[in-house]
């Protein structure tokens, strides 16, 4: 039981997809203006992630390794044009708002590396919890990136006003620059920074050893 | 021309993949902390993107669209839900091409490339790439010089990224932020710079 804890809670701060493996950045940056729309791009890429990951699993003995990238390929293809489906028909303007993200999930790494990584070597079950708990992992931090951003660039939380803007007679007047593209990236910097300055063991050994001042040895 | 010369200025400044859409970021913050393999990469990235939008632009143009099919009697046909699959496969498939045309014609290339070319089938600026065009319905003129132009904008934003992070492993970043925390810090003020083209237009 603990192991199977351990497979879905474990991504989502010990082992962070974007935190710590450097996967699935693209999207997380491009769509967190918004928490509405965030939260769909997670459900979007935690059920792709968790479902690739199950089928994956289910014919991993039967995937002779030299075509395994392109199966795999496939699975992950097919599930995104089925959520991409779903969304035109449940969700219009916000998988209007999505654009290309959705369909860039295929080339999402946290797919294919967790695929590649877990399914391949676990039965289904445990692959789909694997799944999952990236799912959760990358949901977690998108969420924090876009609570911030539509916090603090428009006043509101999931489009509810929270603080009212001047434009409005309020008395919040928003940041720009928390809607255009560097925010996402420095929130992101900055994420990543509090994670590690929380846990240590994440921290990147230096490059380069700066060395001692010099001028006093040679007396 | 003058449309073209813009189209591309767009697609590499004001819209660069990297620094405005963020596509290809894994590879991008992954392999930019030497120039020479920065630029490797960017090469290639720039041929595949040349070769995938226009091929992609025909794939769409010719089978899948609404109708497209008409040419071989099938006039009610829509294939469009196909699209992703049909993209991502094609560009697989022009890598794999490309890696054997290059070993066997021009081998130079093909070892300074060496392990770049088959990451670049999951690297989304290219698959985002296609599906752009698509969006945008551009014709093949248009979608060939918006893949050349934005193959081009990733490559000098990573090869830019890559200068930069060369010279940063010699200051004494703070413990937490070393490494990948102060990369993302500085593509954010690279953004930043970038945003100065937005209102440049031809």
């Amino acid at each position: 039981m603990s192991n199977v804890k351990e497979i879905l809670l474990n991504p989502i701060f010990n082992n962070n997809p974007i935190g710590l493996q450097i996967l699935g950045i693209c999207s997380a940056l491009a769509v967190t203006t918004q928490m509405s729309v965030a939260a769909v791009m997670c459900i979007a890429l935690t059920v792709v992630c968790a479902f690739s990951n199950f089928f994956i699993s289910l014919i991993r003995a039967r995937i002779p390794s030299s075509i395994r990238i392109i199966v795999q390929m496939t699975i992950i293809a097919s599930l995104v044009i089925v959520v991409d489906q779903i969304l035109g028909a449940v969700a219009y303007d916000i998988s209007k708002q999505l654009t290309v993200f959705v369909g860039l999930i295929i080339t999402n790494c946290i797919v294919m590396g967790r695929a590649e990584a877990f399914a391949m070597q676990n039965p289904p079950g445990l692959s789909f919890l694997d799944g999952l708990g990236n799912g959760l992992g990358y949901s977690a931090v998108l969420m924090s990136v876009a609570a911030i951003r539509e916090f603090f660039g428009s006043g509101s939380l999931f489009g509810i006003q929270v603080m009212p803007l001047v434009t409005e007679g309020g008395w919040y007047t928003p940041m720009g620059l928390m809607l255009l593209a560097p925010s996402a990236f420095f929130i992101i910097g900055l994420l990543i920074w509090a994670l590690r300055a929380w846990k240590k063991d994440q921290v990147e050994a230096p490059e380069y050893q700066i060395g001692q001042h010099t001028a006093m040895s040679h007396s | 021309m003058e449309y073209y010369l813009s189209l591309f200025v767009r697609a590499v400044f004001i819209e660069n993949m990297a620094l405005v859409f963020f596509l290809g970021m894994c590879t991008f913050i992954a392999v930019s902390k030497k120039i020479e393999t920065a630029i490797g990469l960017g090469i290639a990235v720039i041929v595949v993107q040349t070769i995938t939008v226009p091929v992609n632009n025909l794939v769409y143009g010719f089978l899948l669209a609404d109708g497209a099919l008409a040419w071989a009697g099938f006039p009610e046909v829509d294939l469009s839900f196909l699209g992703y699959l049909s993209y991502i496969g094609l560009i697989a498939a022009m890598v794999q091409i490309l890696e054997m045309f290059l070993d066997k014609y021009v081998p130079a290339l093909y070892n300074s490339l060496g392990v770049f070319l088959p990451l670049i089938t999951v690297n989304c600026a290219i698959l985002g790439g296609s599906i752009f065009m698509v969006n945008r319905s551009y014709n093949f003129t248009e979608s060939v010089v918006y893949g050349i132009g934005s193959g081009v904008g990733w490559a000098i934003a990573i090869v830019v990224l890559a200068g930069i992070r060369e010279k940063l492993k010699y200051s004494d970043v703070p413990e937490g932020l070393r490494g990948l925390g102060i990369t993302f810090i500085t593509v954010g003020l690279m953004s930043l710079g970038f945003l100065s083209f937005g209102g440049i237009s031809l």
